[in-house]
């Protein structure tokens, strides 16, 4: 799988939301951007979702370029993510439905995809029942039954309490360390970009721009040892200086 | 008065006023008490009102006279005729206003181009009093049900679409948006996820809006009927007959009522995850 976005611009009426955007992923990679409100992270990725349109550049998904929504891209939500109707089983397993797999085999993957995220015991609740980062983790295990070539995810742990964001945090990296997914996470949290991503770009508001790309490479093997390991935290103090530059009424 | 007394009870009211705390919920019992009596009480007054004679029989029959009533008519089978002619009407009516307002009300709710080309169009047809379109409706269909049931239609389905239309705009943009990431169709988002989504809402609209043709049955039926309840009221008027006048008005209200729990049980076993 190769995602290549190139020279990608969009207005909302007169203004500018991005401003020549380009960035490429191949299958298995991790990117977050990170940005503050304003720097039209999300509308980047509703443009891959093909939720909206591009105003100029290009967004193709191994040279086809994408023209509307569809299940090789899968998308997760901040909120509003689960139908409130389905249990934890009937949610991960609408998408196949939808695309009209056969029974045994949504029944066979439904069951797998809730035991990837840990989920077999909450399989008959409903989405009411569950806490904030388990629905998050029905609606991940529900892209992926769909099998997407690429999971983009738009702040899934952004409603998130700070201890239940650390161990959705965990739960991410090994999930992705496991079953080499492609990643895509939208975040203002410099921390979480840095603690899951591979490739960092950072977004600078009004219009939308990348003003800086960073590989990390630290070991992940411990989060708990890498969030308080003093690599991490000088790249963490940079981005967050990147970042606090951009904001004109701090500088 | 010390001090933590005073400010123990500060904010807060005792007794009776207490009821009246903004975001204060009684118990049960006491709401309970006060459902009973919310039924009680009246029946107690009028009761009253008719065993002391204050007013004559004749404008206001006692609660005995209106069952005495009630219990011949149902003897004579009039009584179960009467009921099966106007629901039969009310239903006939409200179910065709029914089906054809929820997918236009879900449709427009959807898709702003369709809003946009029937909204005006349905905000000034729903301002037209549906009675004042009976002399037309007799002329077109006859004085048969179907004028009744026409008139019903009419009055209920401008209601039903606008307000399906706003249950709607009540789905999250983004589980439309989910759903079309996981390869939904337009069909299978509108049935689906909006329609489902919104049922709980549809079903609310609808115990809501049947009691408009509840209203419009009755006219209908002082118009030109053989049977139904609002016949009925109208030959008991033309006999002074009040003890029936009110039997059928009690028959109307508890009909009502019984459709109006009928869909709030329909809605507690068919949306489980909203109740």
């Amino acid at each position: 799988m190769e995602l290549i976005v190139n020279n990608l611009s969009k207005h909302f009426g007169e203004k500018l939301i991005l401003d020549h955007l380009s960035f490429s992923m191949q299958s298995g990679d991790f990117m977050a951007l990170v940005g503050s409100s304003g720097s039209g992270k999300s509308t980047i990725l509703r443009l891959i979702a093909g939720l909206d349109q591009p105003s100029s550049g290009s967004i193709s998904v191994d040279d086809t370029p994408v023209s509307g929504p569809g299940p090789d891209r899968g998308m997760v939500f901040q909120k509003y993510s689960l139908y409130p109707w389905l249990n934890a089983a009937e949610n991960v397993a609408f998408g196949m439905r939808l695309q009209r797999m056969k029974a045994a085999e949504i029944k066979e993957r439904t069951a797998y995809f809730l035991e990837v995220v840990g989920l077999s015991d909450a399989a008959t609740k409903l989405p009411r029942e569950l806490s904030g980062g388990m629905q998050q983790r029905v609606a991940i295990a529900r892209s992926l039954a769909t099998n997407p070539s690429i999971l983009l995810l738009d702040e899934p742990f952004g409603a998130l309490d700070l201890q239940i964001r650390e161990s959705m945090q965990d739960f991410l990296l090994k999930l992705w360390q496991r079953t080499g997914l492609t990643v895509l996470l939208i975040t203002h949290d410099v921390e979480e970009a840095l603690v899951l991503a591979q490739r960092v770009h950072v977004l600078a508001p009004n219009p939308g721009r990348i003003i800086r790309s960073l590989d990390v490479d630290l070991d992940k093997t411990d989060l708990d040892q890498l969030r308080l390991s003093s690599d991490f935290l000088a790249l963490r103090r940079s981005l967050s200086a990147t970042m606090r530059e951009l904001e004109p009424a701090l500088s | 008065m010390t001090a933590t007394a005073a400010a123990a009870s500060k904010g807060r009211s005792n007794g009776l006023l207490s009821l009246f705390t903004l975001g204060a919920m009684p118990s049960k019992a006491v709401r309970g008490g006060l459902q009973v009596a919310s039924l009680l009480v009246p029946l107690l007054l009028w009761t009253a009102i008719a065993s002391l004679g204050l007013v004559d029989e004749k404008f206001l029959p006692s609660p005995q006279a209106v069952f005495r009533s009630l219990a011949s008519m149902a003897a004579s089978g009039i009584l179960f005729q009467d009921i099966v002619a106007s629901t039969g009407r009310v239903f006939g009516g409200f179910l065709l206003a029914t089906l054809l307002a929820v997918p236009i009300g879900i449709c427009m709710g959807v898709y702003p181009a369709i809003c946009a080309i029937c909204e005006p169009l349905i905000a000034m047809l729903r301002y037209m009093p549906a009675a004042a379109f009976i002399p037309l409706l007799i002329i077109y269909l006859g004085i048969g049900e179907e004028p009744k049931i026409a008139l019903i239609f009419l009055g209920t389905i401008y209601f039903n679409i606008l307000m399906v239309m706003d249950a709607v705009k009540f789905v999250p943009k983004e589980l439309i948006e989910t759903t079309l990431t996981l390869g939904g169709r337009s069909r299978q988002v509108l049935v689906q996820v909006v329609a489902r989504y919104s049922l709980p809402s549809i079903i609310d609209t609808l115990r809501i809006n049947i009691a408009t043709s509840w209203n419009l049955v009755v006219v209908a039926e002082l118009v030109a009927a053989e049977v139904g309840l609002g016949k009925r009221i109208q030959l008991a008027q033309r006999f002074f007959r009040t003890d029936q006048i009110f039997a059928e008005l009690i028959v109307l209200g508890l009909i009502g009522f019984a459709i109006d729990m009928g869909f709030r049980l329909l809605l507690r076993l068919s949306c489980k995850w909203a109740v």
